[in-house]
């Protein structure tokens, strides 16, 4: 940023008197320790308490010796900088602890057994048993899902920026953003008003596919979207220009420039739809058995085995939900990071 | 995007089949363009059809049941819809979610505003770069991972922070504890904030890097502290994308299912304290009411959602709208 090169530069005539730099840091110090002290002797025993104290000193304490040397404006300008600081330091709390609370209690039981076996013959109460139904029926839902969504949300997209002109466009356009904001458990009720209760056919994986596509769709289009927009105009007025036909020059010239992105865009797609508890809750119901067949009866998916062992609530149950939880959050992660590496190594030229 | 505005002088297209006055790049009249555009465009029509057939199926429903519905559906404070005479209402529900969201709200979005200033504007840039990335990465987490560490994470050690509040701020009544477990919408309120954070900071973290480095350094230039150049020209120009991005949070928030049936502990009252356990949210009773629900239960269930999702369209319509009209005076895009 522009603002360290001005700060760094030696104090002139025009500049007024500033803090040394260790001011903040003897403020801090003297702050932490003031406000333990505080603490200690009021006999609050709460670490939030004292760091509260401490906080409340510091942001105090600098303001108001940093107006009384260097003016208001610096003052302010000081408690702005700790506030932003600590509103930092407050959100890594619940962030890492989250993160560090999943791969602790989580690589508990996880291992080559855990994954390879189901929950069949393993009593809920008891130690032992695994997740293996609940990753077959994870993968083969959001496999069904990707297989609906990922045609019908390119195709919707290269409509959008091919062809799209007028009413039509517009109004896609303008609902694939309502879609984009619909709640899961809403998309997860429609499937089951549609398909279980009016055409009456029963809970399976094939029903939860069919929720997660609903979800998957918009980000589907909105990213393949983005993507075909950032191809270069002269390339498909080059192709146009030796004859090609225009739907040969989308599928030679358009798609395989921006793959890449879309890749992108799918995997991400597919890593939010993997974690999807709600629609999978009301549509593949759970089962405790491997169930390879999507189509026909109850499956088991990854959120749900959490939900389920959650709610089941004995010792061992809950090590396996955070064993499960770590695997889906691996796995999650891993989609991310290759999404990412792809979208780095294929990212179209711009000519910027 | 468009070819034929851009270039509206170009030639016919060669080729005995377009007619010698046809625009340029039209070329529909070749059967692989006609089946291609089909294609396309029966997906975008396959959108409009799957929105309107989710509005049309789950009114569908909603009116089966609320017409049996012996109690005012948006007042009464029941909910036994397979009992006889079946009574239900959404009130307890929209408001545990209407405070719930709002509780995440004011606690989130400053925070995420001041986590986005701090990636653009205050951390050390090695250190800017992967702090956004690892943000990035955690919005990608999944709520029932939330919820699993809300539950036997957070709750446990929300008991310091509910006799502090009790203490210092059980006068006003409504953070009045009187020692039930912390399941309460305020500890839902609390995990949801945390939920919604990276989304929120992400989002504003991209419009603040957006901002035209010539309104910084003109601020400077003038002798602006860091705190008023964000003020003058950040905050300004960064204002229409952070209400977009606390609109997408709330949307996400308002419809959270999984994390808030499990750290909360629901009742079908409301409490004049949010420290109280007890009340709901329209998706976390769907999640919870689901398994035992008989065929009315589950109507009546879908009425709910029905509510959850118009409140969800509305609040989304009113970003865009926020968005639109301020992008009309903002000046940033000159």
């Amino acid at each position: 940023m522009s603002h360290a090169t001005l700060h760094s530069r030696p104090a002139s005539s025009l500049r007024g008197a500033t803090l040394p730099k260790w001011f903040s840091w003897a403020v801090a110090g003297a702050s932490a320790a003031l406000g333990y002290g505080i603490s200690a002797a009021a006999g609050l025993h709460s670490d939030i308490q004292w760091a509260l104290i401490a906080a409340l000193l510091f942001v105090g304490g600098s303001f108001a010796v940093s107006a009384k040397v260097e003016g208001r404006r610096q003052a302010r300008d000081r408690t702005a900088t700790s506030l932003v600081w600590v509103a930092f330091l407050l959100a890594v709390i619940p962030l890492a602890s989250l993160t560090w609370e999943t791969v602790e209690r989580g690589i508990k039981v996880l291992d080559g057994y855990f994954l390879t076996h189901s929950m069949g013959v393993v009593a809920d109460t008891e130690p032992g048993g695994g997740i293996y139904h609940a990753l077959l029926g994870t993968l083969e839902q959001v496999g069904l899902a990707t297989l609906i969504s990922v045609p019908v949300g390119v195709l919707t997209a290269i409509y959008l920026v091919e062809y799209g002109r007028g009413r039509l466009a517009k109004a896609v356009t303008f609902f694939v953003d309502v879609m984009t904001g619909i709640p899961s458990i809403v998309a997860g009720l429609f499937v089951l008003s549609l398909w279980i209760l009016i055409l009456g056919m029963g809970y399976s994986g094939f029903a939860g596919s069919m929720a997660l596509s609903i979800l998957m769709i918009p980000v589907v289009v909105r990213s393949t979207e983005e993507m075909l927009k950032l191809v270069p105009n002269e390339l498909r007025e080059a192709s146009l220009a030796l004859g090609v036909p225009k739907w040969r020059t989308i599928l030679k010239v358009v798609l395989p420039t921006s793959v890449g992105g879309i890749t992108t865009g799918v995997m991400l797609a597919i890593a939010r739809i993997t974690g999807e508890t709600a629609p999978v809750l009301l549509l593949v119901w759970g089962t405790n058995f491997i169930n390879a067949n999507p189509f026909q009866d109850p499956q088991a998916s990854l959120p749900m085995y959490i939900y389920l062992q959650y709610t089941n609530g004995s010792e061992a149950a809950y090590d396996r939900a955070w064993a499960a939880a770590l695997t889906l959050i691996a796995f999650i992660m891993i989609l991310n990071l290759v999404a990412r590496g792809i979208a780095r190594w294929k990212a179209p030229q711009t000519g910027r | 995007m468009d070819i034929t505005t851009q270039k509206p002088a170009a030639p016919p297209a060669p080729g005995p089949a377009a007619p010698p006055d046809a625009p340029a790049a039209r070329g529909v009249t070749r059967p692989g363009d006609r089946i291609f555009l089909g294609l396309s465009r029966g997906s975008g029509i396959f959108v409009l059809v799957l929105m309107a057939a989710i509005a049309a199926f789950l009114t569908y429903r909603a009116t089966l049941a609320i017409s049996k519905d012996e109690a005012n559906f948006f007042t009464s404070f029941e909910w036994n819809p397979s009992g006889v005479p079946p009574e239900f209402g959404i009130a307890v529900l929209a408001f545990g979610t209407v405070v719930s969201s709002i509780i995440a709200m004011v606690i989130a979005v400053p925070v995420a505003v001041a986590i986005a200033l701090f990636i653009t504007h205050y951390a050390p840039r090695r250190l800017g770069g992967p702090i956004g990335y690892v943000i990035d990465l955690l919005a990608a987490v999944p709520s029932i991972v939330y919820g699993l560490w809300g539950a036997l994470v957070l709750v446990p050690h929300l008991d310091g922070l509910y006799g502090w509040l009790d203490d210092y701020l059980g006068w006003t009544g409504i953070l009045e504890w009187n020692d039930g477990a912390p399941r309460s919408l305020f500890t839902v309120g609390i995990l949801l904030a945390v939920m919604i954070l990276p989304i929120i900071t992400n989002v504003s973290r991209e419009v603040f890097r957006q901002v035209p480095r010539m309104h910084e350094e003109a601020a400077l230039a003038l002798g602006a502290t860091r705190w008023e150049v964000i003020r003058m020209s950040v905050l300004p120009f960064g204002r229409s994308g952070v209400i977009s991005a606390s609109m997408l949070g709330l949307g996400r928030a308002l419809g959270e299912t999984m994390a808030v049936a499990m750290v909360l502990s629901p009742s079908f009252t409301i409490n004049a304290s949010l420290l109280d356990p007890g009340g709901g949210t329209f998706a976390q009773n769907i999640a919870s009411k689901f398994n035992e629900a008989t065929e009315m239960g589950r109507d009546a269930l879908i009425a709910s959602g029905l509510v959850l999702f118009v409140i969800t369209l509305l609040v989304n319509g009113a970003a865009r709208l926020i968005i639109a009209r301020r992008k009309e005076y903002s000046g940033a895009n000159a």
